[in-house]
């Protein structure tokens, strides 16, 4: 699904940073995939490479058959559209739609009619268990409401791909184990997903963590024990 | 490739935009309405008094001038000074040979204060003795009849055209006047026409609306006047100035009265095409100061219209941001800052336009009857001001998109 050959990014300025030193990373189908690092690790930059945010200087990224380099920026648009689901630590909603028009947005983007894509958007609030809160807006919802709603627009697209960058970050403990135990829920339906994460006890709730510092892959750990680890006890996380 | 969207939530978010700072979107419309409002209404305003003006001048050559006597100021071929002379027929002919420039060369003898009757009704009038040709310099626009031609003038006709007020005084509104008479100072004309000069208007010899014009040659005879001339009657050919004309004119009769050449009081010229071409320069200066108000301050609202976008856009990049990580193309949110701009000058733009034409409409309606001059502006001006609008719009939002669309999604997921 996700294969990154050799990929190294370095941000231009007065003193250039070479962030991401040989990227060499495989992510299959179906996988659930959690990237950790401390922060100016080169997580994020990662992220927003394979979230076609940001481009990068050398080596090749493969998206489900698709080489991602240099796009145009309209193309690139429509790959994010497409491709990849997003969701965020800030939840990122629009302030000023209401649950349900945040959903079907992306829709919008793809051109799908109003009545169509506002009867999808109801279908996945249901799926995130949130139909009854489809009109209302942002500022009314707790935060793992928001971040539910945002979950439901990644996946309102079908996408290849979820990408979450910190998904638990602004959430407390509860909603934590909740958000994610949605993210395994889809898992379970064979969804692709990529957590980007500072925090252990999301990143054991994964099946394989990748571990970056300074910009390259230090270890991969393939099927973590959740249970073993002081931080995921009974799946209670921090 | 995608096309791009546009749907009635289009407009839902186009609206919540607006109103979500509804003292700040006041405040920036108001400058675009203010604009338009004052360019239009003074626009409007400025060609009907234009038109007002110019009715007062309808029938009446702009291309003339004047020339009468005066006591002479200096002592000459042995004449003293302050000698009175007279305009005679003679120098209409010698002008004629001798300044080609001139187009229309013609004498006018008046008389004023005069009882113009009918049966027992009578009305104070003058009488005008005039050629044909008066008509071009001072046209009597004749409302029923003819005017006086060289046939009357010829055969020393006892025929008259009438003002319309002497037609009002003498004559019943049903009756027919043409070919009834009417007496000057004993003597009968039969009227041949009824001019239709308005009160006000400009006019020669006194108000042509109680004015009875008769043949010069009728009047000779009548009033036993030899071949003297009260006014002598100039118009310019195409290319030259009347000023021009004037000089050469007074030359010939200086000439041919023992005149001083330097004497500036004997020949008392009057120039109405300076009069009117100073009028035009006016009325020029009126609407380039018009243009530079209106234009000035509609620019000032754009700029305006620019500078809340620019703030706007600003305090969006998050959310313009999420659109692009999400997938709105460059063409999309292009779209939605040019349609925020365009909507914001246009419905400014359109409540200046209609206030603009009701108020120069009440204008219009509040005018004295008969008054002939239109302020309203036309259909096609009020178009093209709606037209310039949305191209203005454009072009206010033109700056703030073109920072909108360099929004990286991921410079705004830094910005939370």
């Amino acid at each position: 699904m996700i294969r990154l050959t050799n990929v190294h990014k370095t941000y231009q300025g007065q003193q250039p940073l070479h962030v991401l030193k040989g990227i060499d990373l495989h992510i299959g189908k179906g996988e659930f995939v959690a990237i950790m690092g401390a922060s100016g690790s080169g997580k994020s930059t990662l992220l927003n490479i394979l979230g076609i945010l940001d481009d990068y200087d050398e080596g090749e990224y493969w998206l489900n058959g698709t080489l991602i380099r240099h796009l145009k920026e309209s193309s690139a648009a429509h790959y994010r559209n497409r491709m990849i689901g997003f969701i965020f630590q800030s939840f990122n909603l629009i302030s000023f739609k209401n649950a349900m028009e945040n959903v079907a947005l992306p829709l919008f983007y793809q051109g799908v009619p109003r009545k169509k894509r506002n009867e999808l958007a109801m279908h996945y609030l249901e799926r995130v268990g949130l139909r009854d809160w489809a009109h209302h807006y942002p500022n009314e919802l707790s935060g793992g409401q928001k971040q539910r709603v945002a979950i439901a627009r990644a996946l309102i697209t079908r996408p290849d791909i979820i990408l979450a960058d910190e998904p638990t970050g602004a959430l407390d403990s509860r909603t934590s184990v909740e958000v994610m135990q949605l993210l395994k829920e889809l898992h379970a339906q064979g969804m692709t997903i990529v957590v980007v994460t500072h925090e252990s006890g999301v990143a054991y709730q994964t099946e394989k963590i990748i571990h970056i510092k300074d910009g390259q892959i230090e270890n991969i750990e393939e099927h973590p024990d959740i249970q073993s680890t002081v931080f995921g006890r009974g799946g209670l996380m921090k | 490739m995608r096309l791009v969207r546009f749907d009635i939530d289009q407009w839902g978010e186009i609206a919540d935009s607006l109103l979500r700072n509804k003292m700040r979107t006041f405040l920036t419309a108001f400058g675009i309405f203010w604009g338009i409002f004052m360019l239009l209404l003074l626009m409007g305003g400025g060609r009907g008094m234009e038109e007002m003006l110019a009715s007062n001048f309808a029938g009446f050559a702009t291309n003339s001038g004047f020339i009468i006597s005066s006591n002479t100021e200096k002592p000459y071929h042995g004449f003293r000074k302050g000698r009175r002379w007279n305009i005679v027929l003679d120098d209409v002919e010698h002008i004629r040979h001798a300044v080609p420039e001139a187009e229309v060369v013609t004498p006018a003898e008046s008389f004023w204060g005069r009882d113009v009757q009918r049966g027992t009704g009578h009305c104070e009038g003058s009488i005008v003795g005039v050629y044909p040709e008066y008509s071009i310099v001072d046209s009597p626009e004749i409302t029923d009849g003819r005017d006086i031609n060289a046939v009357d003038v010829a055969q020393q006709r006892k025929v008259c055209v009438i003002g319309k007020r002497l037609r009002e005084e003498l004559f019943k509104p049903d009756e027919q006047a043409c070919g009834q008479t009417v007496r000057v100072d004993g003597i009968h004309y039969t009227v041949v026409g009824v001019g239709g000069k308005s009160e006000g208007g400009m006019s020669l010899n006194g108000n042509a609306t109680t004015t009875v014009r008769v043949p010069y040659t009728t009047m000779q005879r009548a009033y036993n006047i030899g071949n003297h001339v009260d006014l002598l009657c100039l118009t310019a050919r195409k290319g030259y100035s009347m000023s021009h004309v004037q000089e050469k004119a007074a030359a010939v009769i200086k000439r041919a009265h023992h005149i001083h050449p330097d004497d500036s009081q004997a020949v008392n010229m009057i120039n109405a095409e300076a009069m009117f071409s100073m009028l035009e320069e006016l009325f020029g200066g009126i609407s380039i100061l018009v243009w530079m108000i209106g234009v000035g301050t509609l620019l000032g609202g754009i700029i305006g219209v620019s500078n809340i976008m620019v703030v706007t856009v600003k305090e969006r990049t998050t959310e313009i941001g999420i659109r692009r990580a999400i997938g709105a193309t460059s063409a999309d949110i292009l779209l939605m800052v040019m349609s925020e701009s365009v909507v914001l000058t246009l419905m400014a733009g359109m409540s200046g336009i209609s206030l603009a034409v009701l108020i120069l409409h009440a204008v219009e309606s509040g005018l004295p009857q008969g008054t002939d001059a239109t302020f309203q502006i036309s259909f096609a001006m009020a178009t093209g001001a709606a037209a310039t609008l949305s191209l203005l719009g454009i072009l206010a939002g033109l700056a703030p998109a073109y920072r909108a669309l360099h929004i990286k999604p991921v410079d705004a997921m830094r910005e939370e």
